[in-house]
């Protein structure tokens, strides 16, 4: 096994390992940031010493008797003199007494203390690029390193970032706790909203440069899921992990070979993962057995459903979708929902309906400069046989749109109006 | 990366309850983990059966079949990072065989998903 071998292996079994090990620092030390600076550490001899002695039989085992030995030096070490932590170093002592062997890996429930940590790493007060880090870092188990790449950022941005935050968490002593009753869903919707932010932003990436772009995405998903499973009672939970459970399972069919983009409609849907878009049906099925059908991320997966449910483009169910974006328009006023509506209308109602949509768009000052709105009207105009106007309006979306694919098939669509005008 | 784990003994017989029990708490781990995805125990030989072709002939034989050498006991699909997350992961798994099942010998094979992108 080479050096880089054991590193990689010894990093597979930290992913594993390391929540368990943070939560249980944090239940002793009370201190989610110093649990995590001493699991580090632990993480760090591991990779110090495994090369030399081979990973030992229950690398898990070891890397909880190495990080609750550093937690008891840093008790020792620190503010022995104050009452509590004596206790708590007592405590400890004991506990390790009466457990000699710590392969108790499989016994104790981590679902709580899991929850708990999330909470922490997604706490409000942190901003939502800091608690994206820090859950990624905590939670997943990437290196700063890892997480710098995967958001093509500098490492010293991450890593101030992750300081930051901890330091944040440090000085407000927060309680390291899971909110219960109301509090519980304004708190988890803070956390939903950093695991899709991770989520889109690996999905949104030009895929195939670099592995952990598409990484993000699996580690939403994880969450998604370990979400899902801790708190099962949560319809936007299951919402969440249905909507990207869906979205995911149309990767392969997303890039042609020569690595470019292919429109959903355009995509060939004997690569979408069945296996996965089951998964997503059976999330929102738990959505609407738990009555949350109506909330955000699950009217946007049940959007996603519909077109995973058709077994060819024509097939679309689009009167559906129409409906479900009408329904996510009265909850969340945002002028892309409508937009999105409009090209929903023009599929199942015709274009003139569609239109009128739109023409309520144009004054729209969050869609100014942007192409999908001139690209959209274009077309309606185009299929109401309005010529002159769609080919201004696809030149107008081809100077705003952002990348080379995207212009030249604004440009194409504008000259073929042109010709259309001029036959016409 | 998506990894089908196969695990296959030549043992016969159902695992000790001890096994049993860490087994599933080690399944309901990483469920909750968000890794493990699918898994289930098959039944015995004798109760399955093979469609093959061979010669240029499909043909039906019913189980138990007495050319196997190591039968498949049960399988998990699981969601990991990569090989060495799947190695670790198996590691473990059979760890817990090795540990609760004395005597028993088998082999976990992991494979990775064709079309599950990366």
């Amino acid at each position: 096994m080479t050096a880089a071998d054991a590193h990689r292996a010894i990093l597979a079994v930290w992913r594993i390992e390391q929540p368990r090990l943070i939560t249980s620092l944090a239940r002793m030390l009370r201190d989610v940031p110093l649990a995590e600076d001493l699991t580090q550490e632990a993480l760090l001899a591991a990779l110090e010493r495994w090369p030399v002695t081979g990973v030992p039989e229950k690398p898990g085992a070891w890397l909880m008797a190495s990080a609750k030995r550093r937690a008891l030096d840093h008790l020792r070490r620190g503010r022995m003199l104050e009452r509590k932590h004596e206790m708590i170093a007592w405590d400890m002592e004991e506990q390790q007494q009466a457990m000699p062997d710590l392969d108790s890996a499989l016994d104790d429930d981590i679902g709580d203390e899991l929850l708990r940590l999330i909470f922490t790493a997604c706490h409000p007060r942190l901003s939502r690029e800091a608690r994206a880090a820090l859950t990624l870092r905590m939670i997943c188990g990437l290196t700063t390193e890892e997480i710098a790449r995967a958001f093509l950022l500098p490492n010293a941005t991450i890593a101030q970032r992750i300081v930051r935050a901890k330091r944040t968490l440090s000085e407000s002593g927060l309680a390291y706790e899971t909110p219960r009753g109301q509090e519980l869903s304004e708190r988890l919707s803070s956390v939903l909203e950093v695991v899709y932010l991770v989520f889109n932003e690996g999905y949104t990436a030009a895929s195939g440069l670099d592995w952990l772009r598409p990484q993000l995405c699996n580690e939403a998903l994880r969450l998604g899921r370990v979400l899902a499973s801790i708190a099962p009672h949560e319809p936007e939970a299951h919402g969440l992990l249905a909507l990207m459970e869906l979205n995911a399972s149309r990767t392969a069919a997303r890039i042609d070979a020569a690595g470019e983009p292919i429109l959903m409609l355009d995509q060939n849907r004997a690569l979408w993962d069945q296996f996965q878009i089951r998964r997503g049906m059976q999330a929102l099925g738990r959505v609407r057995e738990l009555g949350g059908a109506g909330g955000v991320y699950a009217l946007q997966a049940a959007i996603i459903a519909c077109h995973t449910q058709a077994r060819t483009a024509g097939e679309t169910d689009w009167s559906r979708i129409s409906g479900l974006y009408a329904e996510l328009a009265a909850i969340v006023r945002s002028p892309i929902v409508d937009l999105n509506r409009a090209v929903a209308v023009g599929m199942a109602e015709g274009p003139e309906a569609a239109l009128a949509i739109v023409n309520r768009l144009v004054c729209e000052p969050a869609l100014t400069g942007y192409h999908l709105l001139p690209s959209v009207r274009g077309d309606l105009l185009h299929r109401l046989g309005r010529y002159e106007e769609a080919r201004a309006e696809f030149a107008a979306a081809a100077a705003l749109a952002g990348n080379r694919r995207e212009r030249n098939l604004l440009m194409r669509r504008a000259a073929d109006a042109a010709d259309a005008a001029m036959s016409a | 990366m998506r990894f089908m784990f196969i695990v296959k003994s030549a043992h016969p017989g159902p695992p000790t309850p001890e096994l049993l029990e860490a087994m599933n708490k080690l399944a309901d781990r990483e469920i909750k983990a968000g890794r493990l995805l699918d898994m289930g125990g098959l039944t015995p030989l004798v109760t399955g059966a093979q469609v093959r072709i061979a010669d240029g002939q499909l043909g039906v034989v019913d189980g138990p079949f007495v050319e196997a050498k190591e039968v498949i006991g049960g399988y998990a699909i699981f969601e990991l990072p990569g090989k060495e997350e799947a190695v670790a992961s198996a590691t473990e798994f059979m760890q817990l065989h090795k540990d609760l099942f004395p005597g028993w010998e088998g082999v976990c094979e992991l494979r990775a998903f064709a079309s599950s992108g990366s």
